[in-house]
This record gives structure tokens, C-alpha cells and sequence, in this order.
């Protein structure tokens, strides 16, 4: 039994009568408080000092640092569990910190919600469901930019641009797409909101070698935009070549800070994590 | 041999009826579909939320009556209709705002708000008791046949009659604006795009910046139309009478599951589907057959599959195929 | 038991006990023979939705069923009528039931492809026809025989309450069809398929006269316990009615209403210790495991379809059971008196109140939400005397708002179970 009644079915399954494809979010900053200006100047985005774990649960992060410049590449790595994903969902407010802040462009944005962290500049794509798989590509930008209510065509054909795939495709259903083009449709809808920084969980996860080169390409031209790009990425050594910055985590602490290109000369992270 | 007659009694018996049955189970099952959809419950109360919006345009039609207003040769009940949905709305936001919304903020799970939708069902049926009583109630006036048996009958001199009254007319036009109104307001209006962006990816749809209380309120606004203009028209058609409406919730759920839950062109067909398997199952095809086969072969019984009280095995049974062929539906909706 | 849970008890002991006081002992005896009843069908809702979550809303199909149970066993046998049809219909029955099987046989034995779908529909549909062909006739023979009275085969003539146990058998016969179909899906259907099946199997009793009179209704089921006329007959009856200063007639439908409750409240503390046990059992951890974790339970070898089915045939049992006593108690059967706001969602209101997962919940909340039933009619007619004292008799309003107090009760159980899903969603009783 869970500890809300509420939230207790007994185990029912009958889908004639419920629908299961609700929200699965479970920690995340509920009403939201206030974002407040802070003094000296830091990274464009910073996760400083987090400790936190979903809902009530245990700590997963344990006092991590995470930040971006604006335009650079930053990518987190590490072995499996170590909280890669959480310190993301973290900077996010996906999650209970407990300890710790989040600033963006000089604002602390701790007590935002995510979607109000949204509207501030700041884009996610979720690792899985994140396309609108009934819609069409072209509704799935639509949708990106539904908190604008300017003119937004100028911006879908920007993503066209970089993805000219999608614009073969704008008018079929997005989940109709192969793996690749999903990931392509799910970064050009949270681009659609011209976000200060895009932030990636695991954007290759289960495409082929070819097509991951390809969506590192593109990442790097978005960089090039001026957006910031916050990545968690389980092909550690490819993200790494890409990075401007790097963060090893290790059971939800950081180990290792440095630029891409150190991390990948540094031989004991060659050592435990690169495989030699 | 008279295939022209043996085809208009098939038409007067099956086809006419049937259709109009249909559409108005198509718009009661988009209602629940689209709960389904976007609050992700199934609505026991839908058949009660249908019963009170009749109510409350039959009780603005009989105080239009007694001012002497009336759109002859339509019934009255069309210019009460538009005031039966805006009660109905606010009636159904009430009812979020005070029930479901307390479940939502507790992220209940969807079986908790099917339990907690038997209340508002309790409520609602003992609400529309209380002001309008169980018993039936008729309340279509103005001209009752677009064409009438007779009429036919001298126009195309044919032995058999074809009645279509003006309930099943309006109905059938009505069904189809109320259908292309919705569809266009789904695929091409921002707001319900939102709707079934919410409906496809609720954690993405707020990624998105899209509000889900906004979301909620303007389903059931929706569904307050849908469940109004649902229940006037089949209470034009037949008659009014709560537990019918109750009753009704059966077919309804059953065309909104057959053409797979939260697709709303699924509970579009799920509607005909249910309705003409009901209505052709229980009809006597004595009168068709007559005409059809040699009078030395004349059924002598009345030729009916089943008594009309077995039409809700009818639906039963097509729900079943359906399932045990094609586990999401016709439509391929959230079910499994 | 905790005292919390006993002090509940008391309460609805005493809300009862007011009833005798103020009201009549009689009245309050009914009250607690039907909230035995309640009670055993909240347990049956309970077993299903609180130990395994099935959503089952077609109670009432399965009281019903019990109900035709009770008239199989116990009303005599019409001999003309058995003698015109008897036979006849049940060899339609047979053929019926053959042809399904075989029809399931086809579809097993044969290749797929556009052929199985044809020989398929040729073979239903000859069956159909066929089975009419057998069935019609017999039929119309059966309900010619004096349909004033009897017009139907009548029952075997047995002790009533072995037809309490006949009763509980055909729930679990159509509860083991149902759910073998329903649960045996990709997804679970099983709240669709049962209120279809209760729709159904109403109208098959409203329709088939021949099987229980239809909506002609039977009436005059043997009882188990004795007659008030006899009672008032008997002399030593008499004499000790006296000796409690007690009015012979109301002395006598006591004592009949005091032994129904006797029984019942054996069949119902029986039924306490048997599920009671059972929950404590392997069986029972193992049901639990599989509620709360499916993977798991299914990752350990647990065949999780088979048990939900098997807690669905008891639960459905335990449904007719009571639905065999009702129509005992009732002395009379009437098909259309089965409704489902009554019969199966006020059921789910007894549970939901009393406490999904929780025996003793499921009992309390039978009797209170009956209690309630009950009594929100003459207690809302009080209360519209006094609103309406204000006005003018005669006037509209008020002889509408007068004659509308019948309808409070509905408002009252949706009222009642709002605000316990709300503010104490596990119940008065909870599952522990």
C-alpha cells in the first residue's frame, strides 16, 4: 500500500475504466515560489551545491554541482545510477532539494516550477515520451511554442533548417517517425521556445551509431546559436569530444570537473570510465 | 419480388432509426471519451450529467411555452437548448471545483475518480429526481414529420410508407455540426490542440508551457455540450425519463470502448456501430421478407432475431468481438 | 478489533436501536435483516475490489441470479408444465450451449484465414435458428399452462435454503463465464463486461417467463422459518406472548423476523471467520502480494489471471448468496425490481464507507449505509415539514418539495460517499 490513499488502485487494471497515460512526475516543485536576483557574477546556469531526491524519498544527489556557459556544451557522465539523470531533473525542479540552489542568469530560480522555469528560458527533452506521438511534426513544434504568442513561423522554419527531415515529414503523425527522427522532432520542439539553454537527457539512447554522429552534429550547430546545451549522455567518450565542460558523477557527488578534452586525457577517468 | 418497397420499410424500420439512435449515442461517447482522454477516468456519472442538461432545457422550454415563445415548425426545445449547456457547464465546473480537483492536486490515481464519479452519479440522478420527479416527460412540440407515411406513400405511389419525423432530422443535422464544430476545434484552434497535446503526453504538455486546469475546465465545458445536446436530442426523439438516461450510460461506454477510448472518431463509429446492431437485431423482418420472398414463402412469425429487451446484449456482445479481435478498440484509443 | 472499531459498532447498534424506540421493533428488526444481507454483499464486493481490485458493477446480475436460485429450488414443480416443454427446453439449452462450444472448438481446431471467419458465422447462425426452432414451440407451451398462476416450469421443490447454495452456484457459474472472457483478454474488461452481464441477465428474467414468470413475478417462496398465521394459531405461541405482555400478531411477526436473523447472522459470522481465515492463509498473503505488486507477484510464478478469477467466482458467489436470502426473506420474486443503483452501486457504497480491504468494514458499512436507506425518507420528510411549515398549504412548491423527499435518498448516499473518499479515503474501518 502506498502511503497516499488516494493513490492506492488495489492493483486494478482495468482500462476500460481508467487511463494510465497521466503524469508521471512525482517530486516535482508544486506551486511555485518566486525567483529572486543575486549579487556577483557566475555561470550562465547553475545547479550549486544540490542535495535532494524525489518526493520524500532518500537523498540521490549529495551536495552536486552542475553549471553551463552561455553557448558552451556541457555534458554530464557516469556510470549507471550515479544520478546523472536526477542532477538534470534537479536543475530542472523536478525534484525535492533539500539543500543547494539553482541560478540562471543571475536569478535564483530554486522555488520555480519547471514550467515556469520554462518560461524563463530554459528547455528540456526527456529522455523518453517526449514527443506528442499523436500529433503531427508540425503540431509537435506548434506545441513547443505555446507559450509564445508571437508570429512562430520564422522559428519552425529554423528548426526545419537544422532538421530538414522534418520538413519532409510536417504533416505526419510524430510517431510514425524511426528513433532518429523522434529525437529530432523532441529537440526541435523544445527549441521552439528560442530557450536560453536546451537541456538533453540521453538524447541517443537506442539510436544507431550513424544517426547519434549525426544528432552530435547538430547539438553543436544549436551551440553555435548561442543556446546553452546542459547533456547527459551515456556514450561517455563521443559526448566528451563534443564538451566544452565535463562532469563525472559518481553516486550522485561529482568526481571529476574539468573541460572535455581533459577529462578525456586524464587517465584515471580514461581508466574507470572510458574503458582504457 | 419487390425489392423498392422490401427497401424503403427496411429504411423506415431500421435505417432512419438506427442512424438517428446513433448519433445520439455518438455524442454521448464522445463525452466520455473525451473525459477518458484528458481527466483519464470513466465518467459513471456522464448518463446523469446528459439527464440533468435535459432537464434543465425542458424546464426552460415549458417557461418559453408559457410566454408563447416558439420557432415553429421546430420544437422549442432547439431555442431552450444553448441555455440547458451553459447550466450544464457550470454545473460540471462546479463539480470539478469542488470534487475533482481536490484529487488531482493528491495526483489520485484514475480508479479513485471512477469510485468518486459514483457519487457524483448518486447526486446528479437524485438532484434530477428531486426537481423534475422519475416519470417520463415529453416535450417536443412543432411540426412532427419532415415527411410524413402518407405523404409518401402519394408522392411516389409505392405500397410501403417512409416517415421521417423532424426529431430525427434535426438530430441527424445537429450530430453532424456538433461533430465537424468539435473535430475542427481539435485539430486546428490552439486551445484544442492543447487539448489533445494534454490528452497524448500530460509531463510533455506541461513541459510545454500548456495549463492543465485550463485544459480541464474547457473539457468540461465540451462535455457539458456534448451531454446536453445528447440527451435533448434523444429526449426529443423518444422521450425524457432519468432512467433511461441511466440506463443509457451501457451503450454509451460500450461505443466509446468498441471505437477505442480517447479516440473521438472511434466513439463516433462505436455510436453506429451500437446503434444499428442494436435496433437491426431486434427488429421483426417479417414485413421486408414479405416483400422480398415468393408468397408461398412468407415467414409466419415476426422473423426477430431477439426481443427488444435483449438490445443491451446486443451491445454487450459487439463490445465482446470487438475486444477479444482488436484489444484498443476500432480506433486504436488508450485502451490496453 | 480495536475499541475504535467496536465503539463504530455500538454507534450503529444504537442508530438501530433508536429506530425500535422510536419507531417499531419491527422496523428495526427489518433494517437488521437487510443489513445482514447488505453486509454479506459488501463482503462479496469486498473479497473482489478489496483484495484484489477487480472492479466488478454488476452486482446486481449476480444478487439476481441468486434470487432465481432460491425460485428454482424451492417453488413446487408444475407438472403440466413439465410435461408440455420441460424436456424440450432443456434440450434447447443444450443445443445452445453445444453450439458455442464447438463454435469456441472451431475457431481453436481451424487455420487462420478467410475461411475460419465463414464457417464460423454459418455455423452461429444455424445454431441460432435451430436452437429458435427447439426452443420457440417449447416455450410457448410452457407459458400457455394457466399463465395466470403459474405459466412456467416452477422450481424442484427442495427446502428453500438449499437454494441459497443453488443461488451462490449460478452467480459463480456466470462469474466464471464472464470473467474467463473478460479477464482473459490482452487487458482487463472486467468492469464493462459485468455491468453488460447484469444489464443481461435482468432482461433474460423480465423475458423468459417460462424460466422464472418474467415480470408477471413469483411470488409465495417456501420460507424456513414458520408462518405468522400459524404462529397465531398455535396456542403455546399465544400463551407466551401473553406472558410478555406482547399483542399476538406483532408478537408473531417478531419472532419470524428474529429467526431470519438468526440465520442470517450465522451465515454472515461464518462467513466473517471463513474469509478471515483465508486472508491469513498462503492464500490470502499471496492475493495481497498480487495486489500491491503484479510484476512481482506474476516474476515469482504466481499465475496472476487464475487467481483473479478465482476471487472472482467467490466474491460473485458470496453475491448470490445473499440475493437467494433477500428473495427468501422477501417470500417473492421480482425481476424488475432489480436496480442498479440499488443493488450494485449502493453495494460499492457500503465498501467504499465502511472500508475497502477490511471485513469487518465491508460488514459495518452494509449496516450503515442501510440504516441510512432507510431512514433518510422519513427524516427528510421531517425535515421538509419544517421548511415548508413556512408556506402556504397547497401551494406548488411546497407539495412538489413534499412529494420529492422520496429522492433525497440517492442525494444523500452520493453526499455520504463524497465525503468519505474525501476526508477519510480508507474508510470508517480502515484495511490494516
Amino acid at each position: 500500500m502506498s502511503g497516499n490513499p488516494y493513490q492506492d488502485d488495489r492493483g486494478n487494471k482495468d482500462r476500460t475504466i481508467t487511463n494510465t497515460g497521466g503524469s508521471e512526475w512525482t517530486g516535482a516543485v508544486r506551486s511555485g515560489g518566486r525567483a529572486e536576483r543575486v549579487n556577483g557574477d557566475g555561470p550562465f546556469l547553475i545547479g550549486d551545491g544540490m542535495t535532494g531526491g524525489y518526493g520524500t524519498g532518500a537523498n540521490i544527489l549529495q551536495d552536486c554541482t552542475i553549471s553551463v556557459e552561455r553557448g558552451e556544451i556541457a555534458v554530464i557522465v557516469g556510470p549507471n545510477g550515479a544520478g546523472k539523470s536526477t542532477a538534470m531533473k534537479a536543475v530542472f525542479g523536478m525534484l525535492t532539494l533539500r539543500g543547494g540552489a539553482v541560478r540562471l542568469n543571475g536569478e535564483d530560480i530554486t522555488r520555480l516550477t519547471p514550467q515556469a522555469r520554462v518560461a524563463r528560458g530554459m528547455a528540456f527533452v526527456p529522455q523518453t515520451n517526449n514527443i506528442f506521438t499523436s500529433m503531427t511534426v508540425e503540431e509537435n513544434l506548434e506545441m513547443g511554442a505555446f507559450l509564445r504568442r508571437d508570429d512562430i513561423s520564422a522559428t519552425i522554419a529554423e528548426v526545419y533548417d537544422l532538421f530538414p527531415v522534418l520538413r519532409d515529414k510536417r504533416r505526419q503523425p510524430a510517431g510514425e517517425l524511426s528513433g532518429g527522427q523522434r529525437q529530432q522532432v523532441a529537440v526541435g520542439r523544445a527549441l521552439m521556445t528560442r530557450p536560453g539553454v536546451l537541456m538533453l537527457d540521453e538524447p541517443t539512447a537506442g539510436v544507431s551509431p550513424i544517426v547519434m554522429d549525426e544528432l552530435f552534429d547538430r547539438i553543436i550547430e544549436v551551440a553555435r546559436t548561442g543556446i546553452s546545451i546542459l547533456m547527459v549522455e551515456q556514450n561517455a567518450r563521443q559526448a566528451l569530444e563534443i564538451a566544452d565542460k565535463g562532469f563525472v558523477l559518481v553516486q550522485g557527488a561529482n568526481a571529476y570537473t574539468d573541460t572535455g578534452k581533459a577529462l578525456l586525457a586524464d587517465p584515471d577517468v580514461r581508466r574507470t570510465f572510458l574503458g582504457g | 419480388m419487390d425489392f423498392l418497397n422490401a427497401f424503403v420499410a427496411l429504411a423506415n424500420f431500421v435505417l432512419i432509426p438506427a442512424t438517428a439512435y446513433g448519433a445520439q449515442l455518438a455524442l454521448g461517447a464522445l463525452g466520455v471519451t473525451l473525459i477518458y482522454g484528458i481527466l483519464r477516468f470513466s465518467n459513471f456519472a456522464h448518463g446523469d450529467t446528459m439527464a440533468f442538461g435535459t432537464m434543465v432545457t425542458i424546464l426552460f422550454t415549458w417557461w418559453f411555452q408559457s410566454m408563447g415563445l416558439s420557432l415553429d415548425p421546430l420544437p422549442t426545445a432547439l431555442a431552450a437548448l444553448p441555455f440547458g449547456i451553459v447550466v450544464t457547464a457550470l454545473l460540471l465546473l462546479g463539480t470539478d471545483r469542488i470534487v475533482y480537483r481536490f484529487y488531482r492536486e493528491q495526483k489520485a490515481k484514475p480508479v479513485i475518480l471512477v469510485i468518486v464519479s459514483m457519487g457524483v452519479m448518486f447526486i446528479l440522478n437524485g438532484l434530477v429526481r428531486f426537481i423534475i420527479g422519475p416519470d417520463e416527460q415529453r416535450f417536443a412540440d412543432g411540426e412532427r414529420f419532415l415527411i410524413s407515411a402518407r405523404d409518401f406513400k402519394e408522392i411516389t405511389g409505392l405500397e410501403e410508407g417512409l416517415a421521417i419525423r423532424t426529431t430525427q432530422g434535426i438530430t441527424i443535422i445537429t450530430a453532424v455540426i456538433v461533430v465537424a464544430l468539435l473535430f475542427w476545434f481539435l485539430k486546428s484552434t490552439r486551445t484544442g490542440k492543447s487539448m489533445r497535446a494534454f490528452s497524448d503526453n500530460e509531463d510533455l504538455a506541461l513541459l510545454s508551457g500548456i495549463n492543465p486546469e485550463r485544459v480541464v475546465a474547457i473539457t468540461w465545458v465540451i462535455v457539458a455540450a456534448l451531454a446536453t445536446i445528447a440527451g435533448v436530442l434523444y429526449g426529443l426523439d423518444k422521450s425524457f425519463k432519468p432512467f433511461t438516461y441511466f440506463q443509457l450510460l451501457l451503450p454509451i461506454f460500450a461505443a466509446a470502448i468498441v471505437g477505442g477510448l480517447g479516440s473521438p472518431l472511434g466513439a463516433i463509429a462505436g455510436g453506429f456501430l451500437i446503434a444499428f446492431s442494436e435496433v437491426s437485431v431486434t427488429y421483426a423482418y417479417k414485413k421486408v421478407l414479405g416483400y422480398l420472398l415468393p408468397e408461398n414463402m412468407e415467414p409466419e412469425g415476426l422473423v426477430q432475431l431477439l426481443s427488444t429487451d435483449y438490445k443491451f446484449a446486443v451491445s454487450f456482445v459487439i463490445l465482446i468481438i470487438v475486444l477479444l479481435f482488436r484489444p484498443t478498440g476500432l480506433f486504436r484509443g488508450k485502451t490496453a | 478489533m480495536t475499541r475504535r472499531d467496536a465503539s463504530l459498532f455500538v454507534i450503529v447498534a444504537a442508530l438501530i436501536a433508536g429506530t425500535g424506540v422510536l419507531q417499531s421493533w419491527n422496523s428495526a428488526l427489518a433494517i437488521v435483516n437487510m443489513g445482514l444481507i447488505s453486509a454479506i454483499m459488501a463482503l462479496g464486493v469486498n473479497m473482489q475490489w478489496g483484495y484484489a481490485g477487480l472492479f466488478n458493477i454488476g452486482v446486481m446480475g449476480f444478487v439476481a441470479l441468486g434470487g432465481l436460485g432460491a425460485v428454482i429450488t424451492a417453488m413446487p414443480p408444475v407438472e403440466p408444465a413439465w410435461a408440455a416443454g420441460g424436456p424440450r427446453v432443456l434440450s434447447a439449452l443444450a443445443l445452445g450451449v453445444g453450439t458455442i462450444a464447438g463454435a469456441v472448438m472451431l475457431w481453436r481446431r481451424m487455420r487462420k484465414g478467410p475461411l475460419r471467419p465463414a464457417v464460423l458465422t454459418v455455423w452461429l447462425v444455424a445454431g441460432f435458428f435451430l436452437y429458435r426452432a427447439v426452443f420457440d414451440p417449447a416455450v410457448q407451451a410452457i407459458e400457455a399452462i394457466d399463465p395466470a398462476a403459474t405459466g412456467y416450469l416452477g422450481g424442484l421443490g427442495l427446502p428453500v435454503m438449499l437454494g441459497w447454495a443453488v443461488g451462490g452456484l449460478l452467480a459463480a457459474g456466470a462469474a466464471w463465464l464472464i470473467g474467463k472472457t473478460a479477464l482473459g483478454l490482452r487487458a482487463d474488461y472486467l468492469a464493462i463486461a459485468t455491468l453488460g452481464i447484469a444489464e443481461i441477465i435482468i432482461a433474460i428474467l423480465k423475458n423468459e417467463d417460462w424460466l422464472s414468470r418474467g415480470v408477471k413475478n413469483v411470488i409465495g417462496l417456501p420460507r424456513p422459518v414458520p408462518y405468522e398465521v400459524d404462529l397465531q394459531e398455535s396456542a403455546e405461541f399465544l400463551a407466551q406472548a401473553e406472558q410478555l405482555g406482547l399483542d399476538p400478531v406483532i408478537a408473531s411477526t417478531l419472532f419470524v423476523k428474529l429467526c431470519y436473523a438468526g440465520i442470517f447472522a450465522v451465515i454472515l459470522l461464518a462467513l466473517i471467520w471463513l474469509s478471515e481465515t483465508a486472508l491469513k492463509s498462503p492464500w490470502g498473503r499471496m492475493m495481497r502480494a498480487i495486489r500491491d505488486n503484479e510484476t512481482a507477484a506474476e516474476a515469482m510464478g504466481k499465475n496472476v489471471k487464475a487467481r483473479h478469477l478465482q476471487i472472482f467466482i467467490l466474491g460473485s458467489a458470496v453475491c448470490g448468496l445473499a440475493g437467494a436470502m433477500m428473495t427468501t426473506l422477501d417470500g417473492q420474486f421480482i425481476p424488475s425490481a432489480y436496480q442498479p443503483l440499488r443493488f450494485t452501486f449502493l453495494v460499492w457504497v457500503m465498501v467504499i464507507v465502511g472500508g475497502s480491504g477490511n471485513n469487518l468494514g465491508a460488514v459495518l458499512g452494509g449496516f450503515l449505509i442501510w440504516f441510512f436507506w432507510v431512514q433518510v425518507e422519513p427524516l427528510g420528510a421531517f425535515l421538509m415539514e419544517v421548511v415548508t411549515s413556512g408556506m402556504t398549504d397547497g401551494s406548488p412548491l411546497k407539495t412538489h418539495l413534499l412529494d420529492s423527499v422520496a429522492h433525497m435518498r440517492l442525494l444523500t448516499m452520493g453526499v455520504i460517499l463524497l465525503l468519505v473518499l474525501r476526508f477519510s479515503p480508507r474508510g470508517l474501518i480502515p484495511e490494516r
